[in-house]
């Protein structure tokens, strides 16, 4: 190694900065423990840039020792409570994390199963809704097939006009020849009471030929109070009578609610 | 090697080796501090924080890793580094992009009388700006050789040769 080279190189200048690697710093130490003019290369260099940084101190640092000397004395107390504080932080910080984890564990239990509770709850409320709308819809789909009914020029209307039981009670008959069904309406009947059911007549005139063409049993539950029932006859003309729960074979003629002719 | 026995003084713990090495070293360590927060109140608490930690860390001094000035030297840095980003500091808003040298000797009349203006020309003469900007960045400042070439948008193998010449100069008017 050319000794000079290496000194004016500059790379003792920041061996002393403090400037270079660890590694860089380990091998300029090797080569001025070997090469004693690199020694003192670098004692000049550091004894300019201590002279000059104590040029730019802003006054006299030696009064300062007493100060520092009574913080020594104390220094090694308030060190040995800093590592007591740092040890224990550590701990402190576990506990605290772990009981907080534990208060989350179980605030999360009770979350699920508050949560669980409202989608059993939602759910019932969900097939409740469900079958509703499936109500809703078959019952929307019983009222379109009426109403086309009622508007279907081929239908044959028959108002049935209250009797002497019940003056003010009608009925209506709608007949459809083509496919054999009459659709009574019997909203403005009064209720039935209990144990009587009303059964509706097919009427043929000359004679008189009355034959049963349904009993009204689902009277209760149907809401539009309109009832399909089959019709093959030949009929003249429609009536209701008030029957024991069952039906008669034969009209009770003191119990006839409604009645009317078909026009022709 | 005398400088060794007393290192090693200090790091079994002698006061006697800590007042020595404090004589030696607090001018310097002083102006070190000083040259990075420019304000003597504050500088002289870092100066007495500094030594406590020599006292303290005596014995983490390897000296296989470099000179003992050195290690005081880094000492001082990060400690006034440290209190330059802290809170409380950053109020006073200095400017710490200017030529530290001329910046000291112009407040010198202002606040410092006790400082050494006649020794400070002398250094601002030798050097030229150049100069004072490098060593303000390497020694005071603790720059890198590539932190200092990015800085001064100089390459990296003149940041070394350079330096070198200013401190050459420094040796031959002061020493």
């Amino acid at each position: 190694m050319d000794i000079n080279e290496y000194i004016s190189s500059g790379i003792l200048e920041l061996y002393v900065y403090g400037s270079l690697t660890d590694e860089e710093s380990r091998e300029v130490t090797s080569v001025l423990n070997q090469f004693p003019e690199v020694r003192t290369e670098v004692e000049e260099i550091e004894e300019v840039l201590r002279d000059l940084s104590a040029t730019i101190a802003p006054g006299n640092a030696e009064n300062l020792i007493h100060a520092i000397k009574r913080k020594l004395g104390n220094s090694s107390k308030t060190i040995v409570m800093e590592t007591r504080k740092t040890n224990n932080l550590p701990m402190y910080i576990g506990w605290a994390a772990s009981i907080l984890f534990l208060m989350g564990l179980f605030f999360m239990f009770n979350k699920n199963q508050e949560l669980r509770g409202e989608l059993q709850a939602l759910q019932g409320e969900k097939a409740q809704m469900e079958s509703q709308i499936a109500d809703a819809r078959s019952d929307a789909d019983k009222t379109k097939e009426l109403l086309s009914v009622i508007r279907d020029k081929d239908i044959i209307k028959v108002p049935l006009a209250g009797q002497a039981v019940a003056p003010d009670a009608y009925a209506t008959a709608y007949w459809d020849k083509a496919t054999n069904t009459a659709y009574i309406d019997v909203k403005d009947l009064p209720e039935p009471p209990r144990g009587m059911v009303y059964q509706v007549w097919s009427l043929k005139l000359e004679p008189l030929t009355p034959t049963s063409i349904g009993i009204l049993d689902k009277y209760e539950e149907d809401e539009n109070k309109i009832f399909a029932l089959d019709n093959t006859n030949l009929s003249e003309a429609f009536g209701i009578t008030l029957e024991p729960a069952g039906g008669s074979k034969s009209p009770t003629m003191e119990q006839l609610y409604a009645l009317g002719v078909v026009s022709s | 090697m005398q400088q060794d026995k007393l290192i090693e003084e200090l790091q079994s713990g002698n006061e006697k080796a800590f007042s020595r090495i404090y004589e030696l070293y607090s001018q310097s360590t002083y102006g070190i501090i000083f040259g990075i927060i420019k304000d003597a109140a504050i500088s002289e608490e870092i100066l007495q924080d500094v030594f406590i930690k020599i006292w303290n860390n005596a014995s983490s001094y390897n000296p296989e890793k470099g000179r003992f000035f050195t290690w005081v030297l880094n000492i001082a840095r990060n400690a006034s580094i440290d209190k330059i980003r802290s809170k409380d500091f950053k109020n006073k808003k200095l400017n710490l992009k200017s030529d530290i040298f001329v910046d000291i000797l112009e407040s010198k009349s202002n606040f410092f009388g006790s400082i050494d203006a006649i020794g400070l020309q002398k250094y601002i003469d030798i050097l030229g700006p150049t100069c004072r900007k490098l060593i303000d960045l390497l020694f005071f400042q603790g720059f890198t050789q590539k932190e200092t070439s990015e800085e001064l948008q100089m390459p990296l193998g003149t940041v070394k040769t350079k330096n070198r010449v200013c401190i050459d100069k420094l040796r031959a008017k002061v020493l």
